[in-house]
């Protein structure tokens, strides 16, 4: 963890940078053995996101529940703890949205949407607490708790959704009448599916900036993820400070929930497996170095990639996972910074040897 | 000397790290039968070397000589091989393994694909007794004494078939009966033909036992002396590199009221192992109490207990009349209780922190650096910029992070904000620890000027010189109780060493 | 009464228990040397994949009971390439070993499904094979529950519990298992001994990646037939639960990877039950999650981790 903190505290730019350029190569690399084209394959995943209003649109609402995911982990990530869990989450805060959105549903919108939103994170935030909590009380791993509970939160959400919420003979809710949607902007984007939810995230990632540098609160928690037992002989409640980590945690994966469900969908599926929002999330808030900035950027990246990747798929013919291969060996990078500062290391050297002459 | 070849010989050894030369062409000669002993400040460049001998670091320049044949070092394995063994300050054996398991870890014998415990411990209790160790071979680490350990440590060495043996600050955690034993163990090797570098800062041992010094400063050798030619004074000054008083000047305490008070504090481990055991002592306005005794004795217990940190199961503790006990750190910091950490680095600072940040971690949430939940930046800033300057703490801006600090200007930092505090009751834990010699003197000066503003000050030390030099009062902790009450004018090491080892009673309320 | 029979539950609980047996086995080799291994997914999923191509083309070549063999091999040898990648960025680029980790999980669930796709033109999952076929010990067989429970097995379970037992031989009785625990309990204390802390890293994390692509090349083998995204679900930290549940001791994990495999074969024959029926299947779906944190709140935290595990070694910090 110690040694994680000190490379996302450094302010470090050129190491993401290059690890993203190098992952690309590993990504082509791949493709020449496999027998692909990278450079068509390249261009037809920019194509795919940049060659159409409707594409574009469609591209920023892939990267908002990643905003949201890679904030929740990230902010976890600040405050000591890895949180796995953001896929749990997520589920749990859409189901929470769905009830909420349909039970509701005689409420007048400027109620129910809000109701909706600011359920799915609370509920995030109490299904990651109870990881937060059980690590504060009995020291268990949040790990390993975070990924027992993203098949519980799976299973919860099935359950509420077959039970409660279904639409008679389909294997999804019934439609929801709250809606996040942008419909003034569905003439620029050509119908593409844009919603409020990415204003909420860039909002949530000025509060996560806000509330860890700036205020006592957020002092609090750097300091319990940076060295909890400094916290606690500075008198800090550290058990209290993981537990309200873990809930601003889950309240961002659980908005990303409610993005989803009330943006996008307009209706809840019952999930065959989980969805994988969360783990997205980690990738987004490591490329991103933990920082919110570089979150939303990381998460802008990310999404451009994963929605070109169908582009990839249509144009060159490439399984879209090969942008998994891609993203993990970006990560890679910028975990093993060794590797990326043994390749920049001539660059250096010339550098200084300018600097001498 | 003798016209063989000397058994080690280090010529014009370089060693860089980034941003300081640590090693700065030292040479260096150890004969056979000899006690060498290698005298430095910390971080004026011994471990370095020693571990070039070693084989953990490699030499930038340099080479190194065994028996008069040039040799590369470049494995503790090659060490090993050539003869040579190092018993480390801090112990380096693995807790949960047996003493057996931790001395023929690497070179295990074997039957068939088992290894040969048997064998194993019988080899061990030979080795033992031909030194006279008296070491048990199938006991746990963690269930023997640390004088027990470092036996373990010779023994790996001996084991290994060492003649060449490197003793690094060897007396650092030993009480005075111990450091005896140990010297009669390092005589008794010399006897057998083993020839011995003792690295230490401590004068008082190299009169004692060593034939020839090398003195060190700032990686470079100032000098190589005969031990009989030579005394501590113009030791202390090649040292340190100017003339030093081996006494801290104080005037007389004015004692006052009592301000802390322990009455028959009572802890218990979470193994149900009592660590306080019936514990009762107190401190007294303008005076320092001295806490010695050997590490792990309850000392660290016993500040857990007064700062909040450890739950006590019976007893009371009281600062200016008030209980304490059970608070919350929070609380009872807010009752003006100060504390420099033993473990700077891991209680006394959030490494990652700026300076600034550092100087707040007691008090961020009040006003002026809070202000309705949200910091005043400036605020801190500035009272950082107050702190460091009062207390020189030598940093290159606020900003800095305090991992980048040195340890001394680290310490400076944690005793600037506990004094900042203007605390009735100043808890001090091993703060000259790991220090250079200025250092320690300004951190000694700082507790001083404490008690003489009527502070109430707890020195806790290993350090037995400290203990004497500084204090006031000394108490002395053994098992987690006070087994003596004395002045440090009234008292000597080898008495003090005794009650720290648990074999005299003395004074104050131990009797009772 | 037309249920299965204990012994029946008892089989299916091994064959549930074979993968994460070998897998948390895996685990115990990484971190007993120090080394947090989160990838055992993801070093599965290489292991099951490895398994499925193999086993198919093994069958082409017309090697019939043999394949299955073809495909254990292909997945520990896949399982050690793909733990290199985690050993590389922990140990030699001392990244951040939970972090290394989760790229293995990464990597290993885009190259798997790329090359499935490659390979099988297009397709979602690599065609089905026949895997291994049940044993029955003779005479053993005919102990009645034990006989039908145990001793009629896949191969792989047999395997799997002769291992239990080398395993704890290796770890416990051998130079090489105490010059490995060393390494994780104190690796500069085994340094300066002149043990290679890093190539024992290396050892232990790449027998994880061994053990735990049999793991997966398990379920493939015994189970699904197949390979697909959805092969290994989880698997892989089940039993880093169950390693952490064994306390790091192989004959612990074994018991709590029987017990998890119990808590997997028990909600299918919970179904079997007409009092079932009133039970929402999703509930039934989570008795394997609750129960490991049922299981982790009760048993002790860590206190029996190897002491550096999760510590990058540098000889030059004291």
């Amino acid at each position: 963890m110690h040694r994680l903190k000190k490379i996302f505290a450094t302010d470090s730019y050129i190491v993401p940078l290059v690890a993203i350029v190098m992952g690309f190569l590993v990504g082509a690399i791949v493709m020449l053995i496999g027998g692909y084209d990278p450079v068509a394959a390249y261009s037809a995943l920019f194509k795919r996101v940049f060659g159409s209003p409707y594409d574009f649109g469609e591209a920023i609402r892939e990267m908002t529940p990643l905003m949201f995911t890679g904030l929740a982990v990230a902010f976890a990530f600040r405050s000591g703890m890895f949180n796995i869990g953001a896929d749990g989450q997520v589920l749990i805060g859409m189901t929470a949205a769905t009830l909420v959105g349909i039970q509701l549903a005689g409420l007048p919108s400027f109620l129910l949407v809000p109701l909706a939103v600011i359920a799915a994170g609370l509920a995030g935030g109490l299904w990651a607490g109870i990881a937060g909590y059980l690590k504060a009380k009995r020291g268990i791993n949040e790990v390993i708790t975070t990924i027992m509970l993203n098949w519980i939160a799976l299973y919860l959400s099935n359950y509420i959704v077959r039970n409660f919420l279904l639409l008679k003979g389909q294997n999804r809710s019934e439609d929801i009448p709250a809606s996040l949607s942008m419909t003034f902007l569905n003439g620029v984007f050509d119908n593409a599916r844009v919603h409020w939810g990415t204003a909420i995230a860039i909002c949530a990632a000025i509060f996560f900036y806000v509330y860890l540098w700036k205020t006592k609160q957020g002092y609090e928690m750097r300091a319990v993820g940076l060295n909890p037992n400094a916290a606690e002989y500075a008198g800090m409640n550290v058990g209290r400070n993981v537990v309200k980590a873990m809930f601003i945690s889950g309240a961002f994966a659980g908005l990303a929930g409610a993005g989803e469900v009330l943006g996008v969908f307009h209706y809840q599926s019952v999930f065959a497996a989980s969805p994988g929002y969360g783990f997205n999330g980690i990738a987004v808030a490591l490329l991103g170095l933990t920082h919110p900035l570089g979150v939303i950027l990381a998460a802008i990246l990310y999404g451009m990639l994963t929605y070109g990747a169908a582009g990839m798929s249509f144009g060159a013919d490439v399984p879209p996972e090969l942008i998994r291969i891609v993203i993990g060996s970006i990560i890679f990078f910028i975990a093993a910074q060794g590797i990326v500062r043994w390749v920049l290391k001539p660059f250096y050297l010339k550098r200084k040897k300018e600097k001498v002459s | 000397m003798s016209a063989a070849a000397p058994v080690v010989e280090l010529k014009q050894i370089t060693k860089r790290f980034p941003g300081i030369v640590a090693n700065d062409s030292i040479s260096l000669t150890l004969q056979k039968g000899e006690i060498h002993a290698l005298l430095g400040e910390n971080g004026a460049g011994k471990s370095t070397l020693m571990n070039i001998v070693f084989g953990l670091y490699q030499p930038d320049e340099g080479s190194i000589e065994i028996d008069g044949k040039p040799v590369i070092i470049d494995s503790p394995n090659k060490a090993i091989e050539l003869g040579i063994g190092m018993v480390h300050q801090h112990f380096k054996l693995v807790e949960p393994f047996t003493v057996t398991e931790n001395i023929v870890l690497g070179m295990e014998p074997k039957k068939g694909l088992k290894i040969d415990y048997k064998s194993a411990a019988e080899q061990v209790r030979k080795l033992s007794e031909q030194y006279g160790l008296q070491v048990d071979p199938n006991a746990r680490i963690h269930d023997i004494s640390v004088g027990m350990q470092q036996r373990v440590e010779i023994m790996k060495t001996l084991y290994r078939g060492a003649d060449i043996l490197i003793f690094d600050e060897p007396t650092a955690v030993l009480t005075p009966q111990e450091i005896t034993e140990l010297m009669a163990i390092m005589k008794r090797l010399v006897a057998e033909g083993k020839s011995i570098i003792l690295i230490t800062h401590k004068l008082k041992e190299i009169m004692q036992i060593s034939d020839r010094v090398t003195i060190i400063r700032r990686g470079k050798v100032i000098d190589t002396v005969t031990t009989s030619g030579t005394n501590p004074n113009e030791l202390a000054e090649k040292m340190v590199g100017r003339g030093v008083t081996f006494k801290v000047d104080k005037q007389v305490p004015h004692v006052g009221e009592s301000v802390l008070k322990l009455t028959n504090v009572n802890s218990k481990s979470k193994d149900g192992v009592p660590v306080l055991n019936g514990l009762s002592f107190d401190v007294r306005a303008g005076e320092i109490l001295g806490i010695a005794g050997v590490d792990g004795n309850g000392q660290s217990e016993l500040i857990q207990a007064i700062t909040g940190l450890r739950k006590i199961d019976s007893g009371s503790i009281t600062v200016s009349g008030q209980e304490i006990a059970n608070l919350s750190p929070r609380k009872i910091s807010e009752m003006n209780v100060s504390h420099i950490p033993e473990d700077r680095h891991k209680h006394g600072l959030v490494l990652d922190f700026s300076v600034s940040e550092n100087m707040v971690l007691e008090t961020y949430y009040k006003s002026p650096y809070n202000q309705g939940g949200f910091l005043k930046m400036d605020v801190i800033n500035n009272h950082a910029e107050d702190l460091i300057k009062q207390f020189d703490v030598r940093t290159p801006s606020i900003e800095t992070k305090a991992r980048s600090l040195s340890g001394g200007n680290q310490q400076k930092a944690i005793i600037a904000r506990e004094i900042d505090k203007n605390p009735t009751l100043l808890i001090a834990a091993q703060p000259t620890r790991g220090l250079d010699v200025g250092a320690i003197e300004f951190v000694q000066k700082q507790l001083i000027a404490q008690r003489d503003q009527g502070k109430a000050v707890l020195l806790i030390s290993f350090e037995l010189d400290e203990i004497m030099n500084v204090s006031d009062r000394i108490a002395v902790i053994y098992e987690g109780q006070i087994v003596g009450e004395v002045f440090p004018q009234d008292t000597n090491d080898q008495e003090l060493g005794l009650m720290m080892a648990g074999s005299l009673k003395r004074g104050g309320n131990a009797g009772a | 009464m037309d249920l299965l029979t204990l012994g029946q539950l008892l089989n299916t609980t091994l064959v549930f228990s074979t993968a994460l047996i070998f897998a948390a086995l895996g685990g115990i080799f990484s971190e007993r040397s120090g080394v947090v291994n989160i990838g055992l997914e993801g070093l599965m999923m290489f292991g099951a994949f490895a398994a499925a191509v193999g086993g198919h083309y093994a069958q082409d070549a017309g090697l019939g009971a043999w394949a299955p063999w073809v495909g254990v091999l292909c997945a520990m040898a896949v399982g050690v390439i793909g733990s290199l990648i985690h050993a590389v960025a922990s140990i030699t680029f001392k990244a951040d070993q939970t972090i290394s980790g989760t790229v293995i999980n990464f990597l290993a669930a885009g190259s798997t499904l790329y090359m499935v796709k490659l390979f099988f033109d297009g397709a979602g999952e690599s065609p089905l094979i026949d895997g291994f076929k049940k044993v029955s010990v003779p005479v053993l067989s005919k102990i009645p529950v034990i006989g039908e429970g145990i001793f009629n097995s896949y191969p792989t379970t047999y395997l799997a519990i002769i291992l239990v037992i080398v395993i704890y031989f290796v770890l416990f009785k051998t130079p090489f298992g105490l010059r490995l625990r060393a390494v994780g309990e104190h690796p500069s204390a085994a340094d300066t001994l002149g043990v290679n802390v890093k190539r024992m890293r290396y050892v232990g994390v790449m027998l994880s990646g061994l053990l735990a692509g049999i793991g997966g090349a398990t379920i493939t083998l015994t189970t699904t037939g197949t390979f697909a995204h959805n092969t290994i679900s989880g698997q892989g930290f089940i039993a880093i639960a169950a390693m952490i549940f064994g306390k790091w001791n192989p004959l612990g994990a074994f018991g709590a990877a029987v017990f998890f495999g119990f808590s997997q074969a028990i909600r299918n024959y919970v179904q079997l039950f007409e009092w079932s029926k009133n039970i929402p299947q999703e509930f039934i779906f989570m008795i394997p999650y609750v129960l490991t944190i049922i299981v982790l709140v009760s048993a002790v935290g860590r206190s029996s981790a190897p002491k550096a595990l999760g510590e990058p070694y540098d000889p030059g910090k004291r």
